[in-house]
């Protein structure tokens, strides 16, 4: 594979709930090992981005190309492209009904068809990775946030995807989770793991990424690399959008 | 015969027990039984309502699905809608004669309480995986996993632990209700007592001892199905494999102390 073609190309994708347009005409690529940060106000559609991504939900019009291959034609099944792009969501997703290991496993045995053993020996290995290993025996509604979002980053990673989509990973959590969630998410991105981060840090975004796309009102307002968007700024709707969070 | 009631209920009990024990292993057969094939039913049914339609299915399958919903409903509402003891009048002495189909007392007992369980419970299955949060489904959607994956593995589990109290209430329902089908003929508890009664002209004995003997059975159900909702939640407790490096807390209670046994049980049932 040649590692100048985009792994995840969208094309005029577009997303409305009835006469509601979300998103509009949105164009943008990510190669491999690129770390792409989404920011934006609330409301301009960087969720809806991510989860059109992972087709939970269905793009009105447009084009998603994952290795050249329109995943939105009939013939690709939802289910095997989901597989190869990992997601990790806000509201963490844990499986209520499954220990930690068993969470990190479930899909390698059942999707990947892996065998128990080699599912599991596979979820320790990125259990230990982000820190959760001590609590494979726990349940999910046993364990703090942070804790949650690190046991939801190793599920996801457990299936070894290409790319890894985060919605908001630290929104739902303190700032003292934030910090250990942020620090598996650096590990990755440092190890040149393909990420899509919809985020609010900020610093994350300036520090971590390879490039950061700004959203406002449902349209790609400006994209660059972190020095281009953190630096000297001319778009007023950025300006005003960052000058919120240096205020705080 | 003795005068007084407590030695009449000795006097009862003595002549009749085995009366008693067989027509309370009747009622309980039928009633496990029919709890069995009523949730299968109303799983089945649950699942055939919550299958999820969108715009890019086939028109086949759509139209299929419609229909079948169409039945499903009709059925539910049916046989929720009307007296099981009519139900049971209609199946056993009607159908003979209209469609000529001859169900033996049994079947036609089991089949019955089963189809009354099943419609009632479609609609607490049908409750039960609604109330499943959609975050669940998209976590298992999102690693790959296919409708019918997400429903067995993730999904379903759940729901059946969110309608344990309901199959519970079902069964305790059968047990009592059971008691409609001596209008067919099947001997349980019921019928059992009636008979008993009648032949000394002791209601108020016989029927102490029946009342007391439905108490304990639904009781004794009510606390089986409790044992098996706490063993479904598993241990309260976990054990930390080794020390957690990242985190800054270790351990939450989620619970009260004085609710959190070491040993897992609960301390009320």
């Amino acid at each position: 594979m040649n590692e100048q073609n985009p792994i995840l190309e969208i094309r005029h994708l577009s997303k409305n709930f009835g006469k509601n347009i979300v998103l509009k005409d949105i164009d943008f690529s990510v190669k491999k090992g690129d770390a792409t940060c989404v920011i934006g106000a609330s409301g301009s559609g960087k969720s809806t981005l991510l989860r059109c991504l992972n087709l939970l939900e269905t793009p009105s019009s447009g084009e998603i190309l994952f290795h050249g291959k329109n995943i939105l034609s009939q013939t690709v099944k939802p289910a095997a492209y989901r597989a190869k792009t990992g997601m990790v969501f806000q509201s963490f997703n844990l499986f209520n009904n499954m220990n930690v290991l068993k969470n990190c496993s479930v899909g390698p045995i059942k999707v990947l068809k892996l065998s128990r053993n080699e599912a599991e020996e596979r979820a320790m290995k990125y259990l230990t990775k982000v820190g959760m290993a001590p609590y494979i025996n726990a349940k999910p509604s046993q364990l703090s946030g942070g804790q949650k979002q690190r046991v939801a980053i190793a599920k996801a990673l457990a299936m070894e995807p290409e790319v890894l989509l985060f919605d908001e990973p630290t929104s739902a959590l303190d700032p003292q989770m934030v910090g250990e969630v942020l620090s598996v998410m650096r590990t990755l991105a440092s190890e040149g793991m393909t990420m899509i981060v919809v985020t609010h840090e900020m610093a994350f975004a300036r520090d971590v990424s390879t490039r950061v796309v700004f959203m406002a009102d449902g349209v790609i307002d400006c994209s660059g690399t972190p020095q281009e968007i953190f630096g000297d700024i001319q778009n007023e709707k950025l300006k005003d959008f960052l000058s919120r969070f240096n205020n705080q | 015969m003795p005068q007084d009631f407590g030695g009449r209920i000795v006097f009862i009990l003595q002549n009749y027990w085995t009366s008693f024990l067989k027509g309370a292993g009747t009622t309980m057969a039928i009633a496990i039984i029919s709890t069995l094939i009523g949730c299968l039913i109303g799983f089945a049914i649950g699942i055939i309502q919550t299958i999820p339609l969108s715009k890019g299915d086939n028109l086949l399958k759509k139209i299929f699905l419609r229909i079948v919903w169409f039945f499903v409903g009709v059925y539910v509402e049916v046989f929720r809608g009307t007296p099981m003891m009519v139900q049971a009048m209609f199946i056993f002495y009607g159908m003979p004669l209209v469609f000529g189909i001859k169900l033996a007392m049994w079947p036609a007992a089991i089949l019955i309480v089963s189809i009354n369980t099943g419609a009632y419970m479609a609609e607490t299955v049908r409750g039960g995986i609604l109330s499943i949060d959609n975050g669940q489904t998209e976590g298992a959607l999102a690693i790959g996993m296919t409708h019918w994956q997400t429903m067995t593995n993730v999904i379903l589990p759940q729901a059946l632990r969110n309608t344990i109290p309901q199959i519970g209430n079902n069964l305790i329902i059968n047990i009592k209700d059971t008691c409609v089908l001596s209008v067919i003929g099947t001997v349980e508890l019921f019928y059992t007592t009636k008979g008993i009664a009648g032949s000394y002209y002791t209601y108020f004995e016989a029927f102490t001892i029946t009342m007391v003997m439905y108490f304990i059975l639904t009781f004794i159900c009510s606390r089986v199905l409790r044992l098996w909702e706490s063993k479904l939640d598993g241990p309260q407790n976990y054990d930390l494999a080794t020390t957690d490096t990242l985190a800054h807390t270790s351990g939450l209670n989620t619970f009260p102390k004085s609710r959190r046994p070491k040993d897992g049980t609960r301390d009320s049932l």
